[in-house]
């Protein structure tokens, strides 16, 4: 299982109040977390990859291991602590705004 | 009819104000969804507990949640909004083409007879419409693809479809809103659009009776006339009894006729509500003063309604969603404030009292007799 910290909107959003981990099969990257997310969260689709572009959101990073993977791109394989579980992959929100 | 619900949409999530037919005491729900952006909640008119909301953000993009017990609880239906085949472009602030870029959802619009379809006004400005209950949406792109969108400007807000009426006596004339393009008409369920702004004169447009280009704020209209539509514009309130063929202007004795909000009274068509504001530079009432203003003669004669509104150091605003109207025998009339003050009148205006005082900014107010 891969784990994964989400800000508190998409928290919010998805009904949960902590950390979620999900099945993901194959290489582990942003993206393919983003699509096992999404299966089991209807409600997040949309929220973190643009409808668009499919592109991540502007005001959104991803970071594993204390290292920021936001420009790594959605295919680039995350680091082998986030694949087994040992850490999370963090989606942060921006601190900004009122 | 025995009581009322007001929707209400904040800056930092959606509110439920419940009170029965009295409407002296009310109910104040927990934020719904805290932290999100609510531009606009409306319910179907055929099952009242049937709740359609624009909840987005900055970060998060748009959502949309739905409910089906009035606002107790949510679902969370689709959210792909999607411009229908080839993109284009419009006009920039600085007239250069520019893209179409989906933003967020500006106002929702449920159908008057099938609680399942409802239509969507969007940023950058275009109408979408759903038929399974919000889950899949769909653009009615002959809307967009009118031979002056790439003429279309976003006013500062942003280039919204704001307003969106369905003809009580004809559900397939629509009437759209659109800052700063102007209103259209469709009389073939969004088939095919005509300009509707023979009469507007915006000064700051180069022609300022261009066919398009007019920065209007919110279009209102009484179900028993259909063909008569009130218009609060950039400045200017305005009046067609031709469903828009004509326009002429009713700002008579308003003292600043710029602002947002304008509503009709749910039992006196020639009735008529607007919030003045002091100017497009300061987006604050006049003096200090919180008015509504009421013309019973349709417009041109103005009263100022200021009994329990404050009346020295008021400096908020009213948005172009929030005000509305109840249906009991006495009309109720509702406005919120960016200062996050709900206020409401249980006699057509005459005199206010404030609901609730320290919401987050209000967008948008929808009321339902219920």
């Amino acid at each position: 299982m891969v784990r994964v910290e989400l800000p508190y909107h998409l928290r919010q959003l998805a009904r949960v109040d902590h950390e979620v981990a999900v099945d993901v099969s194959g290489v582990v990257t942003a993206g393919a977390i983003i699509d096992a997310l999404e299966t089991r969260f209807p409600m997040l689709r949309g929220t973190i990859r643009d409808h668009a572009t499919g592109q991540r959101r502007p005001f959104l990073r991803f970071f594993a291991c204390e290292e920021d993977v936001s420009f790594a791109g959605l295919d680039a394989p995350l680091p082998e602590a986030v694949a087994d579980g040992r850490e999370p992959l963090t989606i942060l929100g921006a601190l900004a705004g009122g | 009819m025995s009581g009322v619900r007001l929707l209400v949409g904040t800056r930092k999530g959606a509110f439920i104000l419940t009170s029965d037919g009295r409407r002296e005491k009310w109910d104040v729900s927990a934020p719904q969804f805290g932290g999100w952006q609510f531009y606009h909640l409306k319910g179907s008119p055929v099952a009242p507990n049937r709740v359609y909301a624009s909840q987005s953000s900055d970060w998060f993009g748009q959502t949309m949640q739905r409910s089906d017990d009035g606002g107790k609880t949510w679902e969370t239906v689709g959210n792909k909004f999607l411009y229908d085949g080839i993109q284009g472009t419009h006009q920039w602030y600085d007239g250069t083409p520019h893209p179409w870029e989906f933003k967020r959802v500006w106002h929702l619009e449920p159908s008057l007879s099938d609680p399942d379809t409802v239509y969507a006004g969007v940023e950058d400005a275009a109408l979408f419409k759903s038929t399974d209950g919000g889950q899949t949406w769909h653009e009615l792109s002959h809307l967009r693809g009118h031979s002056t969108g790439s003429k279309w400007s976003p006013g500062a807000g942003g280039m919204c479809l704001h307003t969106i009426l369905i003809d009580p006596s004809n559900h397939n004339r629509l009437y759209v809103g659109i800052s700063a393009a102007g209103a259209f008409r469709s009389d073939d369920a969004g088939e095919t659009w005509k300009p509707i702004t023979k009469g507007l004169y915006s000064k700051y447009l180069p022609d300022p009776t261009s066919e398009v280009g007019h920065c209007v704020h919110r279009i209102a209209q009484h179900p028993s006339r259909p063909d008569t539509l009130f218009m609060q514009k950039h400045w200017d309130v305005m009046r067609t009894d031709d469903r828009g063929e004509s326009w002429h202007k009713i700002s008579g004795n308003l003292p600043t006729d710029f602002g947002f909000v304008i509503d009709v009274h749910a039992h006196e068509p020639e009735t008529v509500f607007v919030v003045p504001i002091k100017s497009d530079s300061e987006h604050y009432p006049m003096d200090g003063k919180l008015q509504v203003f009421r013309s019973r003669s349709g417009g041109n004669e103005w009263q100022a309604m200021t009994k329990g509104l404050p009346q020295k150091d008021c400096y908020v605003n009213v948005l172009r969603e929030a005000m509305d109207v109840d249906t009991l025998d006495e009309c109720g009339v509702y406005f919120g404030t960016t200062g996050g003050q709900v206020y409401g009148s249980t006699d057509g205006g005459e005199t206010w009292s404030v609901i609730v005082h320290d919401l987050p900014p209000v967008v948008s107010v929808e009321v339902q007799t219920i």
